[in-house]
């Protein structure tokens, strides 16, 4: 039994997948980010990967709430979705059941994503349906001209706390992983090259890939995340994780990770107490370990852990859902809603 | 033994009632199946408590099942009942205000313990102090009775107690003249696994028969014959399970997939349930984490192009509401079902009521109109989804389908439709990248193309933001907005065109027109009927459609000299017809979580000829 959807998915295969350069996904519409905001890289980077994925356009859709990274999609040349706010997690979910066959992103804040968005976004994780969240934490409320966000360090100045915020703040990462993710990343807008790499990976990644990239909103927040991102201060205070690989950083690579019990510390590699060999290795495919090295964020005698956290198989849910239809086909035959309609105790009336 | 009497009704109805924990629903149920496949018509009421198993013996715990049955049209569950089935005192003295004086009561007399009598507050036990002289009371020891005759089973004192249902089934069915052979059918079919079960039920059902069929208890028999309906095939059906299959249909008619993206709530969740089913239908259900993900799923796969729903009651309605703005700017199709219930707030989550009619109509941000279809009885929730369905694809709209807890929850016999003579829904998907507008619209319906992700050169963006008229982009420009507000609410209106217009039952003008929406129907129809039937002057018009209305319902008001429009709510729907119209309407309210009586509405109506409101 086939459907109009299903035409238009046989349709839609049989277009080869053209040769696309970045400006192909570049949509008519005028970008309109404050200039120097960090959103102009990731939108740049983003459809920097996307010649690479081997999908056509018209086969992508970008889904986002409220925002200023959530007017993303206008931007895309692919198929869009601006949602409300904290909903594009639900909407891209109930998309992606209805239509296995898309790729589908959603672009997100730290306040659409884990403030209003935060009950869709841990579901999303643990179910794990196939699709990318692009979360871009500014620590900050741009849109709504500067309030602190669920990401805000303690004791921000804000127009909503003029005495500094009280509020703890969440660790993005650590909650997809707490909340089961199975693909958990941590980029920077202004590390060109290492988002195309996470991007990259998250979008082969089968299940949910979540991709917090720290992302400069230069007018209410401006170098929230410069010690992490500028030329002066990066290299020792980012310790770039790698899968197989021992957690090496500093800018003379002369420091490294090493475990003390389940506690991370920093060591020196050049005072011959330790070698590389003594360092800890980073396995993405090991959940206890990603925990550990998530905790790592806001410690501030530990170098900020960026890069691709866990990266896991499990079942995936539309999968799961396809895979319980075509069993009840095998076992019942095709529904047919004309014997469905008279079935059970039926009485005839003459 | 004495050869019994049999005696011959047009109608009766029947309530049973016990302990939450006493099977009273199931005992229902399976008395309404027997009922309907004998050719009666019907109509029923499950009235059960919130709590899933309250205290024994409680009067909150009481959990009541009424069937009204005939041989001629039944409309209404029965405003009271002619015979009370009472398994415990709190049952019988929660019930006894809806039995008719000179009624029959069949007691359970072992749960008149005296504990129960305590928790009822009876300080003596009404089945020996006379207080029920006025009724005919049948004293039954149904739980000894039930242990005698499972005595040589080697079972539980507890599975024996839970049988003792059926031994009242059994002596409901040898009086009322009812087979057996659906409810063993029933029996069998659901205890395959469950043996000593099986056995048990089957003994304990064919043991209260033959009470019947024994004792000197009973003089009489009473026989129903099969009522007038249009001839057919027939089915019981619920509003719930009407609502699922309509989806179903629709969605077959359309020849798309159908996605349900839903939340549990009382007194919607069997939809959820019952679409659960059918995968191999290819229909997707996804319970959702919270309201707001139920219909902002169910907007992701419409864009996605399905049909798809969402289904929910009252507060659940309250938390979805920003999203239903979100598909009314989206412009893309969705049917919300809401099966009202008692409020505000958690209000009376099992029971019903119809006070979410401006919530339907208004309950938005901004100008966000929606069309509102409401269903009169259960088999028409059937109907009204797949009408539902229709409009919101053809107008590229959401839509609201309102039923109740009584619908949702009541049966009635139905007539199955010829699906092939059921309407068209024209799905279309646009495919040419030629001169693609996504909002650009058709002349007639103001609709605009569905595209959907996947097709080639068709790629843009909607969203939230106001969009400029053809093209779809984001637009701030004054004029642009304006034309927009007015565009989308056009659209709506234009829905007019395409319905039936309203039709009056009875003289077409006079002196009092009752108008009735949703599932009080019934109480209002059998109420204006019986008033005709005294002579008054009184016509009865149905409104199905809420939003638009039927062209012509100015026309027909403006006919009438009175107009009543009587409500389960505090005057919703007469609200609007005053603004609207611009006529004195007299309103009548009850609210108390259950459906109207027609007997209150008739004395309404005839206050009102008098002069008296
Ligand atoms: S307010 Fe901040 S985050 Fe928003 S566009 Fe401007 S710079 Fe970027």
């Amino acid at each position: 039994m086939s459907t109009r959807v299903d035409e238009i998915v046989r349709s839609s295969q049989m277009i080869g997948i053209p040769k696309y350069i970045a400006k192909d996904f570049q949509s008519d519409q005028d970008v309109r980010w404050c200039p120097g905001c960090g959103d102009y890289s990731i939108l740049a980077q983003t459809q920097r990967v996307m010649p690479d994925l081997a999908i056509p356009r018209h086969k992508m859709v970008f889904i986002s709430g409220i925002g200023c990274s959530s007017r993303f999609p206008y931007y895309m040349n692919t198929y869009g979705l601006h949602g409300i706010h904290g909903r594009a997690t639900a909407i891209a979910s109930g998309l992606k059941i209805a239509r296995p066959d898309l790729s589908v992103w959603v672009v997100t804040g730290d306040g659409d994503g884990i403030s209003i968005g935060g009950n869709h976004f841990i579901h999303l994780m643990r179910r794990n349906l196939d699709i990318n969240v692009l979360l871009f934490n500014n620590q900050i409320y741009g849109l709504t001209k500067g309030q602190y966000s669920p990401t805000s360090e303690m004791g921000k100045v804000t127009k909503s706390t003029p005495y500094g915020s009280i509020d703890y703040p969440f660790n993005p990462v650590s909650l997809a992983l707490g909340s089961s993710a199975t693909f958990v990343a941590r980029s920077l807008d202004r590390d060109p090259k290492h988002l195309q790499g996470i991007i990259k990976r998250a979008a082969e990644h089968k299940g949910t890939s979540f991709v917090e990239i720290y992302q400069n909103c230069n007018v209410f927040n401006d170098g929230a995340f410069f010690q992490f991102t500028e030329k002066e201060t990066k290299d020792d205070s980012v310790v770039f994780i790698e899968h197989g690989k021992p957690l090496i950083f500093g800018k003379e690579k002369d420091k490294g990770i090493r475990l003390h019990g389940f506690s991370p510390e920093v060591v020196s590699l050049k005072d011959g107490k330790y070698s590389v060999s003594d360092l800890l290795v980073h396995d993405e495919k090991d959940t206890t370990l990603s925990f550990i090295l998530a905790d790592m964020t806001y410690k501030s005698h530990l170098p900020r852990p960026v890069g691709i956290f866990l990266a896991i198989d499990r079942p995936v849910y539309e999968d799961e859902v396809e895979k319980q239809i075509a069993f009840a086909k095998e076992k019942r035959g095709e529904g047919d809603i004309v014997r469905l309609l008279n079935s059970g105790d039926t009485w005839i009336v003459q | 033994m004495a050869e019994k009497k049999v005696r011959s009704l047009d109608e009766v109805t029947i309530r049973f009632a016990g302990d939450s924990g006493d099977g009273m629903q199931l005992t229902g149920t399976q008395f309404t199946n027997t009922t309907a496949i004998l050719g009666n018509d019907l109509s029923t009421l499950p009235d059960y408590p919130a709590e899933i198993r309250a205290p024994a013996g409680t009067l909150f715990g009481v959990s009541g099942f009424q069937i009204h049955f005939g041989s001629t049209k039944i409309h209404t569950p029965g405003d009271q009942c002619d015979v009370l089935v009472a398994m415990n005192p709190a049952a019988l003295k929660v019930n006894l205000v809806s039995l008719v004086d000179g009624g029959t009561i069949i007691a359970n007399t072992d749960g008149f313990t005296d504990k129960n009598l305590k928790l009822a507050g009876y300080a003596q036990n009404p089945l020996k102090d006379g207080s029920l002289d006025k009724y005919q009371v049948h004293a039954v020891d149904i739980s000894k009775l039930t242990a005698l005759a499972l005595q040589d089973l080697n079972i539980s004192s507890k599975l024996i107690d839970r049988s003792k249902n059926f031994f009242a089934l059994g002596m409901m069915y040898w009086i009322y003249n009812r087979p057996l052979e659906p409810t063993i059918e029933w029996i069998k079919s659901k205890f395959t696994q469950k043996p000593e079960i099986l056995e048990a039920n089957l003994r304990v059902l064919k043991a209260g028969w033959n009470f019947g069929e024994t004792t000197e208890i009973f003089s009489v028999r009473y026989e129903v014959g099969p009522a007038k309906l249009a001839p057919g095939r027939y089915r019981n059906i619920t509003g719930n399970q009407a609502i699922a299959w309509g989806l179903m249909a629709a969605a077959k008619k359309a020849n798309l997939d159908l996605f349900l993206g839903s939340y549990p709530i009382t007194p919607a969740s069997e939809i959820l349930h019952e679409l659960s089913l059918y995968k191999s239908f290819s229909v997707k259900t996804f319970q959702a984490e919270d309201e707001i993900a139920g219909i902002s799923s169910a907007i992701g796969a419409s864009f996605g192009g399905a049909l798809a729903a969402t289904t929910t009651s009252g507060p659940g309605l309250a938390l979805k509401t920003e999203a239903m703005g979100l598909a009314v700017i989206l412009e893309l199709p969705l049917i919300i079902c809401n099966v009202q219930r008692g409020g505000p707030s958690t209000g009376l989550p099992t029971k019903t009521e119809q006070s979410d009619l401006l919530q339907a109509l208004y309950g938005r941000n901004g100008e966000a109109p929606v069309p509102v279809i409401a269903a009169a009885t259960p088999s028409d929730c059937f109907d009204a989804t797949f009408e539902a369905a229709r409009i919101a694809v053809k107008y590229m709209t959401p839509v609201m389908m309102l039923s109740d807890g009584y619908l949702g929850n009541g049966s009635e016999p139905w007539l199955i439709p010829d699906f092939n003579a059921l309407p068209e829904i024209p799905a279309k998907f646009v495919t040419n990248p030629e001169g693609f507008l996504p909002y650009s619209r058709d002349e007639e319906t103001l609709s605009r193309p569905w595209a959907i992700p996947g097709t080639p050169g068709l790629q843009h963006r909607i969203g939230g933001l106001e969009k400029e008229h053809l093209t779809g982009n984001v637009s701030y420009d004054p004029e642009n907005h304006d034309k927009m507000v007015r565009l989308r609410a056009e659209k709506i209106e234009r829905i007019a065109n395409d319905i039936p217009l309203a039709q009056v039952e009875g003289d077409t003008e006079g002196e009092l027109l009752v108008i009735s929406w949703g599932g009080t129907y019934g109480a209002i129809r059998t109420a204006v009927n019986r008033q005709r039937q005294k002579g008054s002057s009184v016509s009865h018009l149905h409104l199905r459609y809420l939003n638009p209305f039927p062209r012509n319902l100015g026309e027909i008001l403006y006919r009438f000299r009175n107009i009543m429009v009587p409500e389960i709510n505090l005057g919703q729907l007469i609200r609007i017809l005053r603004s609207k119209y611009l006529v004195p309407a007299i309103g009548f309210d009850r609210v108390r979580g259950l459906p109207f009586k027609s007997v209150e509405i008739e004395k309404e109506i005839e206050d009102i000829l008098k002069g008296k409101k």
